[in-house]
């Protein structure tokens, strides 16, 4: 049975799933039961500056994006970081990492942006035991107007600083979490690079408004007649989180630092593909905050058992898809494809011809009896078909062999050959002569 | 059509070859990977779920749908099979509608619970089709038990016995293995062979040795195995059959319903099946309902069930009953036989109606029909045969306390035999499990595992 143990910038636990800073792992309380039920490691909620602590809404703090049946498919927050005293969260995660040592608990921080005060968070989370810090760079409201949060996040030359003062008054490993709400997240990472960071942690949540009330006429949630952005976060937040993660990974200045991949991680399988782009480990939040703590046990089984159905180990996986992340000049332009339709899973719903005929290529022709079937001579090979059908493999993508004739270009399939070097490109390299 | 298919009396090949196999397939066919994954969507992962309550297994339902919903059925079927070695064939004969399927809060919302049954056996037998064995022994104990009975609660307490490291060898009165499973379950639930198969493949965890044709009373004694094993399991089942207590009752083609259902399970060519053209069926449990649907099945003309009580008082669900009535099988309530008339054998039966009276005492009224039968079938309850002396019974049957323990130290009992719990398949395992769990704390002192 593969080995789930991580290993994550020195820092171990049981698995690679951990807790994400947020309500799940505000205390004590949820902390412990968070590993009761399995999890491998938990980053705190957000921890401030001594002293008063910030105040959350006491409205609703939370608008949704269901799905059909009512599925939670994104979630946008309006919360701070902690509410509660530092000491007291202090003492509990003291408490909880003396009773769990083999679980990863890291402790993210969020203090005003100068030397004094993350000299001093630094020296009051010392004895705590925990085994690394987590700097929230990303937050995107509330603490951001105040300089703290996004507000840093966005601008590198001030995470190089603030990495730089965590490294030199602490000997913890450091994360930094970044934010997306950014247009090149490579350049966050790189300063956290160059700050000293250990790893970079990302997506933080996604500036956005959910909903608005066509009554009230505010975004939703709505505090009092009025709405504020939030942050976006959940299943419909990932294709943004594994993008950016890869982007990192592949960024040669960023080359080799370590990731730890949040951003709708809902699944075993949203899991393996935040690690084949590259993250070392993943981080949770919306997934648990949907179904609860037990969530995880499903990620356990799942990735160790692909792990074992493909015969690899956790080492394996990180990091395995990124040499194929590529730019879009360097993609094979003879990969020649036809859609093709499988006639006895087809129910004759008609969506693929709907999708082709109105808004594609006219590639599929609706026959006498309900009969929907590809027209090689007009087939683009742009999958819209495939994407819409409601029957899983009804349709798929058949790969013309090298040397067989494309109906539509009347042109046989060719060897690699990109755009780079394509004779419409008026930038095309020419072959050395 | 088929010659025989009105004539009188007790008759074979009533339906053509094609006819016959048409009614014995499979009752609710397999789930596709589309419609396990269409099903699979519709659970909400719910809290401490209901589901899970109503389980007698407590199989983390919530969890192995997730893994089907998640792409890893095998994984799925390690979940259910952790709680349920009999995982494959609870999926197909638990009335799902009275324990889990009941409770799922689906039902609450909509009426329509999520497939559990369905999806349970998608993911099972998926599991079981590939090579080998999933569970692996731990290191030999050097301890041995004896279990009585390969049924399911014999079979199950072995399995989880030997997975612990015990040797198990199990005595087992018939020529082959698996209970009820094998003898009781209607055909048209556990077709093309699974009750043997899924022996099989659960007993290639190795460390069970099967004895045939072993007979605790008759073969063996409790003395002697308690002498020579550290600890024994008894799980014999049901095997008499209440009588019916009607005048005439020893008249011809007058037959134990379990007796018919073994003949049908084993029965290699079901045209060479005799059965009535009239069929009575005196009992209200699913034994009934399985005897009149498969008479029916097998081509008998007029099936009729005829209970004592009021119908919602019969042990068969309603799910139950309306595949009955489907099947058109009559269901008559409140009306007890009085006599088998005939001459030599049955020709008719007598009943009369029932009322209650204030204690609540079932009472015949004058109130008398009479119903064509040239065949009828007793199912009005099993009870204990032959369980040895020096056990205390409890209304009939091995008084257990706890997980299986009876009045003997050292010797445990459960399934049908033992008192307490519903006389189910999935209850027999999961009073197997737990027996086994607590024979192996007792053994080694190891803590008992939490069940799933
Ligand atoms: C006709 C019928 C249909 C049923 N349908 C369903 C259904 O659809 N769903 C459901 O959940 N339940 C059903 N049940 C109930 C279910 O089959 C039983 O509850 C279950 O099989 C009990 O398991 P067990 O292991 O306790 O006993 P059994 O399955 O009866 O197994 C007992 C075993 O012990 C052996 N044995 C008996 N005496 C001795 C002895 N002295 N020495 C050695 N071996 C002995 C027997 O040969 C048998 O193999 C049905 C029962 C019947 C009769
Ligand atoms: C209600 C809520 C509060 C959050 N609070 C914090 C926080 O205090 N610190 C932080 O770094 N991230 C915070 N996050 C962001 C999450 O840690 C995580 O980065 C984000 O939700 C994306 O992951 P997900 O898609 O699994 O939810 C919060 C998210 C939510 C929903
Ligand atoms: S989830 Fe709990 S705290 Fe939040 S609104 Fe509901 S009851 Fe109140
Ligand atoms: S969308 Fe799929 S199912 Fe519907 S007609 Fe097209 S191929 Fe058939
Ligand atoms: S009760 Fe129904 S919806 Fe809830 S976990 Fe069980 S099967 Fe799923």
């Amino acid at each position: 049975m593969a080995d789930l143990r991580s290993n994550f910038i020195g820092i171990t636990s049981p698995n690679p799933f951990w807790l994400a800073s947020a309500p799940p792992t505000d205390k004590e309380y949820n902390v412990r039961r968070a590993f009761q039920a399995g999890w491998g490691g938990v980053v705190w909620k957000t921890l401030g500056s001594e002293g008063p602590p910030v105040v959350n809404v006491n409205g609703p703090r939370y608008g949704v994006i269901h799905g059909p049946d009512r599925r939670v498919l994104g979630i946008n927050n309006i919360e701070l970081i902690t509410d509660r005293p530092l000491e007291v969260n202090l003492r509990e995660i003291k408490s909880v990492k003396r009773d769990y040592p083999d679980r990863a608990l890291v402790i993210s921080l969020m203090v005003p942006c100068d030397e004094d005060s993350w000299r001093d968070i630094l020296a009051r989370i010392e004895d705590t035991g925990a085994d690394g810090v987590e700097l929230n760079f990303g937050c995107p409201h509330g603490m951001s107007e105040r300089g703290m949060g996004s507000a840093v996040g966005q601008v590198p030359e001030y995470i190089e600083m603030v990495t730089r003062w965590v490294k030199q008054y602490s000997r913890m490993p450091c994360i930094v979490k970044l934010t997306p709400n950014i247009t090149d997240v490579r350049k966050p990472a790189e300063a956290a690079m160059r700050g000293g960071a250990d790893a970079v942690s990302l997506i933080n949540t996604i500036n956005s408004i959910t909903s608005v009330d066509l009554d009230l006429f505010a975004p939703q949630p709505t505090i009092d007649g009025k709405g504020a952005h939030g942050g976006y976060c959940g299943p419909a937040v990932k294709p943004i989180a594994l993008n950016m993660v890869a982007e990192i990974a592949r960024n040669p200045a960023t080359r080799g630092l370590p990731i730890s991949g949040i951003g709708g991680v809902t699944t075993w399988r949203d899991a393996a593909e935040f690690m084949a782009l590259g993250a070392g480990n993943v981080q949770v939040c919306t997934a648990a905050m949907t179904y609860g703590f037990k969530v995880v046990q499903e990620m356990i089984t799942g990735l160790r058992d692909y792990l074992d159905s493909h015969d690899m180990d956790m080492s394996d996986l990180i990091g395995r898809a990124v040499p194929n992340v590529t730019d879009w000049n360097q993609l094979n332009l003879n990969y020649v494809t036809k859609a093709r339709i499988d006639q006895d899973l087809c129910i004759k719903c008609g969506r693929c011809y709907a999708a082709c005929e109105d808004t594609s290529h006219q590639a599929i022709a609706l026959k006498p009896g309900r009969v929907f079937e590809v027209i090689e001579e007009e087939c683009v090979a742009c999958n819209l078909c495939l994407d819409v059908c409601p029957v899983e493999n009804c349709i798929d993508m058949r790969e013309l062999a090298v040397g067989e004739m494309d109906l539509r270009t009347g042109i046989r399939r060719g060897g690699y050959a990109n755009w780079t070097t394509h004779p419409n490109n008026p930038m095309a390299v020419k072959a050395a002569e | 059509m088929s010659q025989a298919r009105l004539a009188p009396g007790v008759v074979p090949g009533r339906l053509d070859p094609h006819e016959l196999a048409a009614n014995f397939v499979d009752v609710a066919p397999p789930l596709d990977d589309h419609e396990a994954r269409v099903a699979a969507d519709r659970c909400y992962f719910c809290h401490d779920a209901p589901c899970v309550t109503a389980c007698p297994t407590s199989i983390d339902i919530p969890l192995f749908i997730r893994q089907i919903a998640t792409g890893t059925p095998d994984a799925a079927a390690m979940t259910i099979f952790h709680a349920n070695i009999f995982g494959g064939m609870c999926a197909r004969v638990c009335p799902t509608e009275t324990l889990c399927e009941g409770a799922c809060v689906r039902m609450e919302a909509e009426g329509d619970p999520v497939e559990i049954g369905a999806l349970q056996r998608y993911a099972s037998d998926g599991l079981m089709a590939q090579p080998g064995h999933p569970f692996r022994r731990a290191e030999p104990t050097g301890k041995r038990v004896a279990v009585v009975g390969a049924g399911p609660a014999g079979l199950s307490c072995a399995h989880r016995l030997a997975a612990k490291g015990h040797d198990v060898v199990v005595y087992e009165s018939r020529p082959k293995p698996g209970g009820l499973n094998e003898y009781g379950i209607a055909s048209y639930k556990a077709v093309d062979g699974f009750a043997q198969a899924e022996v099989d493949w659960l007993l290639a965890i190795g460390g069970i040795a099967l004895r045939h044709d072993q007979r605790l009373g008759r073969d063996i004694t409790l003395d002697a195995l308690r002498a020579e094993y550290d600890a024994v399991f008894l799980a014999m089942g049901l095997g008499g059959v209440n009588a019916l207590r009607a005048e005439g009752e020893e008249r011809g083609n007058v037959l134990d319903a379990v007796s018919f259902i073994r003949d049908l399970r084993q029965a290699s060519d079901l045209t060479a099946l005799p059965v009535g053209r009239d069929v009575v069926v005196i009992g209200g449990g699913m034994t009934a309902v399985d005897a009149a649907v498969q008479a029916r099945l097998l081509g008998a003309e007029n099936v009729a069930i005829v209970y004592r009580r009021d119908r919602s008082q019969m042990g068969a669900s309603r799910h139950e009953q309306d595949h009955a009535s489907r099947s058109g099988v009559r269901i008559i309530c409140n009306a007890a036989p009085v006599k088998v008339h005939g001459n030599g054998s049955v020709v008719e039966v007598e009943f009369a109606y029932t009322a209650v009276d204030p204690d609540g005492g079932l009472r015949l009224t004058g109130d008398r029909f009479r119903l064509k039968a040239d065949q009828v079938f007793r199912a009005i309850g099993q009870r204990l045969d032959g369980a040895p002396d020096a056990l205390a019974l409890d209304g009939g049957k091995i008084g257990v306390a706890g997980p299986g323990r009876t009045s003997i130290p050292g010797v445990w009992a459960g399934g049908d035999c033992a008192a307490g719990g519903d006389d189910l398949t999935v209850t027999a395992v999961a009073q197997g499990r737990d027996a086994a769990e607590d024979i192996d704390a007792h053994l080694t002192g190891r803590p008992v595992e939490i069940p799933g």
